[in-house]
C-alpha cells in the first residue's frame, strides 16, 4: 500500500522514484490544470463513490475524509472499506478527500477530525459504501456472465462465481460497476465474513513518512511561491501602533511587510529571510487591558471564583450538600491545572493562493470548513470559491481546528497577489496557542459512618473552550467540555451537585487531547484517591466497591490491577496508583508506578487496559493509548504555560519540555472488547494518566499532588 | 556563494552566511523530507548527516559544511539506513510521522557507530523529540535493525 495526499480537480501527477520503492505521490498545484490534471486519473480509475475507485489494473483508492494527523484514520477507515468490498489489501492505497457532505462526520454534519470520532462516527457509513461498491461490482459481473447475482462473492478483488468456478478482477469490471444504480439498501456482511476489521495491518501512511516523502503542510510547494514569517501581537488582542518598513529596507529577498490578523506578516523569496526580517522588523503594538495580567493574577482569579455564591448546576442529583452536613466525616480539597500549549511538532503554517475569482489554501487541517470560513472571511469570496486541501498534520491534539493562521496566509497572499507559504516560528507557537484552560475544582465528599460516599460536591472553575468555538453548546451558564469528565462518572453517589463557573480570559483558549477529560480526569480521580486514604482503603478495592454495579467498568479495572500487578510488593520509596476514567465512549484504567529517590521522580511502568467496545486495528489502538500516555505524562510532569505582562513566557522546547527517550516509561495496553458502540482511541487514553501517576507519588510518599505540574512540588523525602 | 555537496550531488548556493543548512536543504533544493522543528537544536525533526555525524541542521550555518558530504533522509541509501527503514515499517513506529525523518536519521549514525547499542546507548544518542510519543517503538526498532 501506498500514502499520498491531496488530489484535486486541478491536480498535476509528480511520479517520483521514492527510497525503498516506487511511490506516487498525487501533489496538488494550482493553476496548472490540463492534460495532466484529475482528467487523467479519473479516466483512468472508475469512481464508484466518494470513498472508492478502482483502476483497469485493479487497484483501489480509498479516499478519507478524515485527517491523518497520527491517529492511524487511513488504515482504520481502509481497513473498514476493503473489508466490506472484499478487496486485496495489498492494492489498497489512500488519499486525502477534498471537502464533501460525503465525508461530513454524520453526528456533526461538518467534515471534521476531533472527538476520537473517526471510527465511531463513520463505521456505519464507510460500511455501507463499501456494500454498495461491491453489489454494483457483482452486478456488473453477473451482467457480463448473464448470471444472476445472488450467487455471486467478492473476495481478494475478484468478484467469484463459485459455481462455474470462475472469477473476474475489480479493474476489469470497475467501469461498467461505476454505470451501475448504486442500491439504496445494499446487504452488510455478517461479522463471520468480515477478514480485515480486528488485523493488525501495516499503515498505508507509513512508507512516505520513513522516506521522507509524505507531504505535510510544511512541505507543499507551489510555482511561483513566496514565503512570509510572522510577528504576532505579544499580548493576545493588542493593535499593531506601527509598522516601520524601512527597518527591513534591502534586507535580502525581503517583499513586503504586511498587517495579517493577530499581527504582521513578513514576506520574502525564502522563508529564513522573511523571518531574519520579521525579526530585524521596527513594529509596535498598542496598549492592551490585559497588559498586566500575571500567572499569579489569572489563577488567583479562578480561585476567588470557588467561593462565589452562585454557580451554574452541571448535574444535580438529591440532595449532596445535606447528605455532606450530616455526613460522619467529610472529605474536602482544592484542585489546580495550569495552561497548556499543543506543540505539536510541526509548526503552524498554511499556504495559500489568492486570485481574482478564487482561492486555495493547503493546511494540515482538523476542520477545513473553520479554514474556508476564515479564508472566506478575509477576502470577501463568496465560499464556493475557495478550495481547502488537507495535507497530513505533524501533529494535531485540538490546535489545527483552528483557522488562525490560515486567516494569515489568505491576508498575506492577497496583499503580494502571490501564492504565500507562511509558517510560524516555535516561539510564535508557543506563544500564540489556542490553549488547554487552566482549571481550578473544589470538592467535597460526604461518609457515612459506614464509610460509604452519601453525599458528592464538585466546583469547577475555568474559562470555556466553546466560548469561541460554539457557543451554543453553553447551556444556561454551563460549557460541557468545562465538566465533561467530572459529571455521569460511573461510580455509584447517591447524592451529587457538580457546578461550573466560566472564567474570562483574554487568552485564547481551545481544544487540547482529550479536552476536559485532561482536568477533571486528575481531579475527580485523585480526590477519589483522597477519600480512600481518608477510609484506609485500598484505591483499587475502594474504587471496586463504588463500581460493583457495573461489570463492564470492572472488567476494566480488574485488568488494569491484575496486569499492573496492583498487589506485587514493592521496594521502599515506590509506589503504586490506580485510575479509572470513561471519556469519548471508552473505559480506561491505569496502573502507574513511580518511584521518588531524593526527591527525584520516575515513572517506571503505565499499565493500562481499555475498553473501546471493538478493535478495527488492534495496534494502531495500541499505539494510541501509548501515545496518549505519553502526552499527558508530559504534561503532568512538566507542561505549564505562564503569564507575565498579559504575554506567554514559553517560547521553545527549552521551557516547554516535552518527556524524552530516556523518561519513557514502559507502558502495556491491553484491549477489551466489551462490545457496541464503538468508543474513541485517540484520547481516551490521556485523563487517567495524571491521577494513576499522583496517586502513585502518595503511595510512595504519603504527598498528594493537587496541583500540576508535579515538578513545582519538592518531593524530597523526610 | 557556497558549494555544498548533498546526497552526493555539488549543489551552489546564495544564502547568506549563517543561513541554517536546514533551509537549504528545504527552500534552495527542495529536500523537505528534513523537518523544521524549534529551529533551536532541540528537537532534532531537523537531523541529518554531515560526513556520517547526525547533526542539527536547524542551527549548522551552511557555510559550516562546505566541502563535507551531507546526506538527507532522501538520499538515505546505506545498508544501515535500509535497515532502520525496514525496522520502522515493521514496527510500525511513525504516527503523525513528523519527526521521523530526523529519528532515522539520529538512529542510522547511533548504529554506524554502535552496531549494538544498548538501551544506554540509545538513550544517550536518540534525544529527538516525538510529541506523539513513539519512544517505544523507536527503541524496539533500533534494536531489531541491530539485530537484522
Amino acid at each position: 500500500m501506498t500514502g499520498t495526499t491531496e488530489v484535486t480537480r486541478r491536480s498535476f501527477l509528480v511520479s517520483t522514484a521514492a527510497v525503498g520503492g516506487a511511490l506516487v505521490l498525487e501533489v496538488a498545484l494550482p493553476g496548472l490544470g490540463g492534460p495532466m490534471g484529475r482528467a487523467r486519473a479519473a479516466a483512468e480509475a472508475a469512481t464508484l463513490n466518494s470513498f472508492i475507485r478502482i483502476a483497469p489494473d485493479g487497484a483501489v483508492t480509498m479516499t478519507v475524509g478524515q485527517a491523518e494527523m497520527g491517529q492511524g484514520v487511513y488504515s482504520g477507515f481502509a481497513q473498514i472499506l476493503a473489508d466490506e468490498l472484499g478487496a486485496d489489501w495489498s492494492r489498497v492505497s489512500v488519499v486525502s478527500a477534498m471537502p464533501h457532505p460525503d465525508h461530513n462526520n454524520p453526528w456533526f454534519g461538518t467534515q471534521m477530525t476531533g472527538g476520537s470520532m473517526s471510527i465511531r462516527a463513520h463505521y456505519d457509513v464507510l460500511r455501507k459504501a463499501a456494500a454498495t461498491a461491491r453489489e454494483m461490482l457483482v452486478r456488473a459481473a453477473a451482467q457480463a456472465w448473464g448470471v444472476p447475482p445472488d450467487g455471486l462473492r467478492t473476495e481478494n478483488g475478484f468478484v467469484l462465481d463459485p459455481a462455474q468456478d470462475r472469477r473476474i478482477g475489480f479493474g476489469e469490471i470497475a467501469a461498467a460497476a461505476a454505470a451501475i444504480e448504486p442500491p439504496a439498501e445494499p446487504r452488510l456482511k455478517d461479522p463471520s465474513e468480515l477478514t480485515l476489521i480486528g488485523k493488525r495491518l501495516n499503515r498505508p501512511d507509513l512508507p512516505a513518512k520513513v522516506d521522507g516523502s509524505a507531504i505535510f503542510g510544511v512541505d507543499v510547494t507551489l510555482p511561483g511561491m513566496v514565503f512570509a514569517a510572522v510577528r504576532n501581537a505579544p499580548v493576545k488582542g493588542a493593535p499593531v501602533a506601527s509598522i516601520d518598513r524601512g527597518s527591513i529596507e534591502g534586507m535580502p529577498g525581503v517583499i513586503d511587510a504586511v498587517e495579517v490578523p493577530g499581527g504582521v506578516a513578513v514576506i520574502a523569496d525564502r522563508w529564513w529571510r522573511a523571518k531574519q526580517a520579521a525579526e530585524a522588523l521596527a513594529v509596535t503594538f498598542g496598549p492592551t487591558a490585559q497588559d498586566g495580567v500575571t500567572t499569579a493574577s489569572f489563577m488567583a482569579g479562578l480561585h476567588a471564583l470557588l467561593d462565589a455564591p452562585e454557580a451554574a448546576v452541571a448535574e444535580r442529583e438529591g440532595d449532596a450538600a445535606a447528605a455532606i452536613a450530616d455526613a460522619a466525616t467529610v472529605v474536602e480539597a482544592d484542585y489546580e491545572v495550569p495552561l497548556l500549549a499543543h506543540a505539536a511538532m510541526e509548526p503552524m503554517n498554511c499556504t495559500a493562493s489568492v486570485t481574482e475569482d478564487g482561492c486555495e489554501i493547503w493546511a494540515p487541517n482538523q476542520s477545513p470548513a473553520s479554514m474556508a470560513a476564515a479564508a472566506a472571511s478575509v477576502t470577501g469570496l463568496d465560499p464556493s470559491r475557495i478550495t481547502v486541501h488537507t495535507t497530513f498534520l505533524g501533529g494535531g491534539f485540538g490546535r489545527r481546528f483552528e483557522p488562525d493562521v490560515a486567516a494569515q496566509a489568505v491576508a498575506a497572499s492577497k496583499a503580494v497577489g502571490r501564492p504565500v507559504k507562511l509558517i510560524w516560528t516555535r516561539e510564535e507557537d508557543i506563544q500564540h496557542d489556542f490553549y488547554r484552560p487552566a482549571a481550578v475544582a473544589r470538592f467535597r465528599a460526604g461518609l457515612d459512618a459506614d464509610g460509604k460516599i452519601v453525599g458528592w460536591t464538585t466546583r469547577i472553575v475555568a474559562p470555556s473552550v466553546m466560548k469561541h468555538v460554539f457557543p451554543a453548546a453553553i447551556k444556561d451558564g454551563v460549557d460541557p467540555t468545562t465538566v465533561e469528565g467530572a459529571v455521569e462518572l460511573r461510580y455509584a453517589f447517591p447524592a451529587r451537585l457538580v457546578e461550573c463557573i466560566l472564567a474570562e480570559t483574554h487568552l485564547d483558549i481551545g481544544f487540547w487531547r482529550s479536552v476536559g477529560h485532561s482536568h477533571n480526569g486528575f481531579f475527580t480521580e485523585s480526590f477519589l484517591d483522597e477519600v480512600a486514604v481518608a477510609l484506609q482503603a485500598d484505591p483499587y478495592e475502594f474504587r471496586r466497591r463504588l463500581l460493583a454495579h457495573d461489570a463492564r467498568a470492572l472488567k476494566v479495572l480488574d485488568t488494569a490491577a491484575e496486569k499492573g500487578d496492583w498487589r506485587k510488593p514493592l521496594p521502599e520509596g515506590h509506589g503504586r496508583g490506580i485510575a479509572f476514567h470513561e471519556s469519548f465512549g471508552s473505559l480506561v484504567a491505569e496502573v502507574a508506578e513511580v518511584s521518588v529517590k531524593d526527591g527525584e521522580l520516575r515513572v517506571h511502568r503505565v499499565t493500562c487496559a481499555v475498553d473501546c467496545g471493538m478493535a478495527v486495528n488492534p495496534d494502531s489502538i495500541e499505539a494510541q493509548m501509548e501515545s496518549a500516555v505519553v502526552y499527558g505524562l508530559t504534561a503532568a510532569l512538566r507542561g505549564e504555560i505562564t503569564l507575565e505582562g498579559g504575554r506567554v513566557q514559553q517560547s521553545n522546547f527549552h521551557d516547554y519540555e516535552l518527556l524524552r527517550m530516556d523518561e519513557m516509561p514502559l507502558i502495556e495496553t491491553h484491549i477489551i472488547e466489551g462490545g457496541p458502540p464503538i468508543g474513541g482511541i485517540g484520547e481516551p487514553g490521556t485523563p487517567p494518566i495524571a491521577p494513576a501517576v499522583a496517586n502513585a507519588i502518595y503511595a510512595a510518599t504519603g504527598r498528594r499532588i493537587r496541583r500540576l505540574p508535579i515538578r513545582n512540588h519538592d518531593l524530597t523525602v523526610g | 556563494m557556497v558549494q555544498i555537496r548533498v546526497n552526493g550531488q555539488t549543489i551552489e548556493t546564495d544564502a547568506e552566511p549563517g543561513t541554517p543548512l536546514l533551509w537549504v536543504l528545504r527552500d534552495e533544493i527542495g529536500l523537505t523530507g528534513t523537518k523544521f522543528g524549534c529551529g533551536a537544536g532541540l528537537c532534532g525533526a531537523c537531523t541529518v548527516h554531515v560526513d556520517g555525524q547526525a547533526t542539527r541542521s536547524c542551527i549548522t550555518p551552511v557555510e559550516a559544511v562546505a566541502g563535507a558530504e551531507v546526506t538527507t533522509i532522501e538520499g538515505l541509501s546505506s545498508a544501515i539506513g535500509r535497515r532502520v527503514q525496514e525496522a520502522w515499517i515493521a514496527e510500525q513506529v511513525p504516527q503523525c510521522g513528523y519527526c521521523q525523518p530526523g529519528m532515522i536519521m539520529a538512529a542510522t549514525a547511533l548504529l554506524m557507530e554502535k552496531p549494538r547499542p544498548s538501551d544506554t546507548d540509545i538513550n544517550a544518542a536518540m534525544t529527538n523529540l516525538c510529541r506523539c510519543g513513539t519512544y517505544a517503538r523507536i527503541r524496539r526498532a533500533i534494536h531489531s535493525a541491530a539485530n537484522a
